[in-house]
């Protein structure tokens, strides 16, 4: 038998029952954060309105509980999980494909593209939904424009797409400061920084249905392919010998994660910092296996993101940006998490 | 089905137009035996694993590869503290769906691969916390639960104690000689190549390799001309049984022990 230089060993990892706590603990918050708010609902009167009432079944806009809960808290909260969770399963799987626990799922540019495209349909008056439309598409159109660097300058390599990343993103940021400087002073830039700094104040069942869909397309195959990312964590050469298509699954998942994260700034602007902390805070709660860490991940983002909006809203007599709140409180836990793993992953291939 | 698992001719490659790692190689590895790779660092040997792998396409020459293939790289560390069994686990790649997750079978086979190695204990441990020789075995056991029929080790021993190179050796021949695995790996270690493989590829730059049984390639002269050092071809019995080995001379260090006098 060999000799191992440890002495002490570790039980292993126990997980299942964690899985279930954190999805028991996202809906309990959920049904709370619907009695938060400065106008008083008690929990009884929720669960009757919630589960009673579906959902524009009578729209009796005389009962002001109705409304407040249905109309106004419902959305948000539905909007902020499900953003949340999308964010943070985005986050769990590009630290798995890109075999390094502190890149995020915005590292492809997609947020900078998808800002933009928000911000310019904001400048040309357009609907919601052309908004919603405009910040998806640019989204998109930056995520090929990074790939195409990528493939051109790094044979593809993972490192050329995060430099690739950064060029994009950068260029995009120009191009929105450029119609901050344009858009008109009284009208236009105040939403259009407000919206830049992240907020589910503009919540409503038609952005709750877009990021649901996207979600459910894209996060429902991501979850499907959570083994495949274990492998793909491996190095190039172990993953290609084990049978892997590296080249289609890689590219394959980082594009069901931009369809997210463009998704969720459409929605909601400048959300960051919850994909990238989200993933590591479940991976000392389950461990690092993908087929655990992914639905922990989506249940823990779900539940940290609505906490942090449920403070957005009552925590002062105006409401915060969510994105100042997550980033207030990310960057540290981030500088104390990169302080403890020493920056692994950067220093390799 | 032939008698050889991996073959190649005219193979060069060249990462530039015109300079050529190595060029004109023609080698057969039978199935079922033990080959090793031999040659300096720089001459190409990481790159001739990649082309045999298949993730990377090589300038000239063809390669036929008849088998699964299962690889054991050098130095195995993980971004991710997967436990052992989840290390296993992954050898089932090519037997599990694109969107499925291993079966129970799955890990019935990846225990019994465990067990195979004398590691089963270990199967819920966290994989960084093995020795390196531990880390081999379970980069073997996975190899073995992916049904592979050749397996390729870069530098197996490189990372180890002298112990643990012994079982890793040892493992290699029991997986040729009872799992009728071809084996093909890669060393530093000339006398390691000559212990336990039966044919060798000495790569020598460019278009000059020595190909063929692991006792005439490994002589005197071509490891002069690989490594610019002495190495004795030293045949010993033992228990009866006729061994060879060899060693390297150095020049320096025997004319510096005549000279001490003092003992420690």
């Amino acid at each position: 038998m060999l000799q191992s230089t440890q002495t002490k060993r570790k039980s292993g990892y126990r997980s299942n029952g964690v899985t279930v706590g954190l999805f028991l603990l996202l809906i309990i918050l959920m049904i709370l954060s619907l009695t938060m708010g400065r106008y008083p609902v008690s929990l009884r009167e929720i669960v009757r309105i919630v589960f009673t009432t579906p959902i524009h079944a009578a729209r009796n806009y005389s009962d002001v509980k109705w409304v407040v809960v249905e109309i106004v808290r419902l959305p948000r909260i539905l909007l902020v999980t499900l953003c949340g969770m999308g964010l943070a399963l985005s986050g769990a799987a590009m630290q798995g494909v890109f075999r390094n626990p502190l890149v995020g799922p915005e590292i492809a540019g997609v947020s900078g593209g998808a800002a933009f495209g928000g911000i310019l349909a904001i400048v040309l008056s357009l609907p919601l939904l052309g908004v919603v439309g405009s910040a998806f598409g640019f989204g998109m159109l930056a995520l090929v424009i990074a790939f195409a660097l990528a493939r051109l300058s790094g044979k593809g390599s993972m490192l050329a797409l995060v430099l690739s990343g950064i060029i994009v993103g950068a260029f995009f940021g120009a191009l929105v400061g450029l119609l901050e400087m344009l858009a008109n002073p009284t009208e236009k830039l105040p939403s259009i920084i407000y919206w830049l700094m992240g907020s589910f104040a503009g919540a409503s069942y038609q952005k709750v249905a877009v990021v649901a869909a996207v979600l459910f397309f894209s996060g429902t195959l991501l979850l499907m392919l959570r083994w495949r990312i274990n492998l793909l964590s491996l190095g190039e050469i172990d993953a290609a010998a084990l049978g892997v298509n590296l080249e289609a699954l890689r590219w394959g998942i980082i594009s069901l994660v931009a369809l997210i994260v463009a998704a969720q700034v459409s929605v909601s602007g400048g959300v960051g910092w919850v994909g990238l902390i989200i993933p590591h805070l479940a991976r000392m709660l389950v461990g690092p296996e993908h087929t655990k860490l992914l639905p922990a991940s989506a249940f823990l983002g779900g539940t940290y993101l609505l906490a942090m909006d449920d403070i957005a809203r009552s925590a002062g007599q105006q409401e915060l940006p969510i994105g100042l709140l997550t980033a207030v409180i990310g960057a540290p836990i981030f500088g104390y998490l990169f302080w403890k793993t020493q920056g692994k992953g950067w220093g390799r291939e | 089905m032939s008698n050889t698992a991996i073959e190649f001719h005219d193979l060069g490659h060249a990462y530039k137009p015109g300079q050529w790692i190595f060029q004109s190689y023609g080698v057969a590895v039978e199935r079922g035996s033990i080959f090793a790779l031999l040659g300096p660092n720089g001459c190409g040997k990481t790159t001739l694993l990649k082309i045999l792998l298949g993730a990377l396409k090589p300038t000239a020459g063809t390669i036929a590869v008849e088998g699964r293939m299962a690889f054991v790289p050098q130095l195995f560390q993980v971004t991710f503290d997967y436990s052992v069994l989840d290390m296993v686990l992954m050898g089932r790649a090519r037997h599990v769906g694109l969107f499925s997750q291993p079966s129970a079978q799955d890990e019935e086979a990846a225990l019994a691969a465990l067990d195979r190695f004398g590691i089963a204990d270990f199967a819920r441990h966290p994989f960084h916390e093995l020795s390196g020789g531990e880390r081999q075995l379970v980069i073997f056991a996975r190899a073995l639960v992916s049904e592979a029929e050749i397996l390729i080790l870069d530098e197996p021993t490189s990372a180890l104690d002298l112990k643990n190179q012994i079982v890793v050796l040892d493992w290699i021949t029991r997986l040729s000689h009872q799992d009728g695995l071809t084996v093909l790996f890669t060393t530093h270690h000339p006398h390691h190549a000559l212990a336990v493989a039966y044919n060798a590829l000495l790569m020598l730059g460019g278009a000059r390799f020595a190909c063929g049984p692991a006792s005439d390639v490994l002589s005197e002269e071509n490891l002069h001309t690989l490594y610019s050092v002495d190495i004795k071809h030293l045949p010993f019995e033992h228990k009866g049984e006729l061994h060879e080995t060899l060693v390297p001379v150095l020049p320096y260090a025997s004319r510096a022990r005549r000279t001490e006098t003092d003992g420690c």
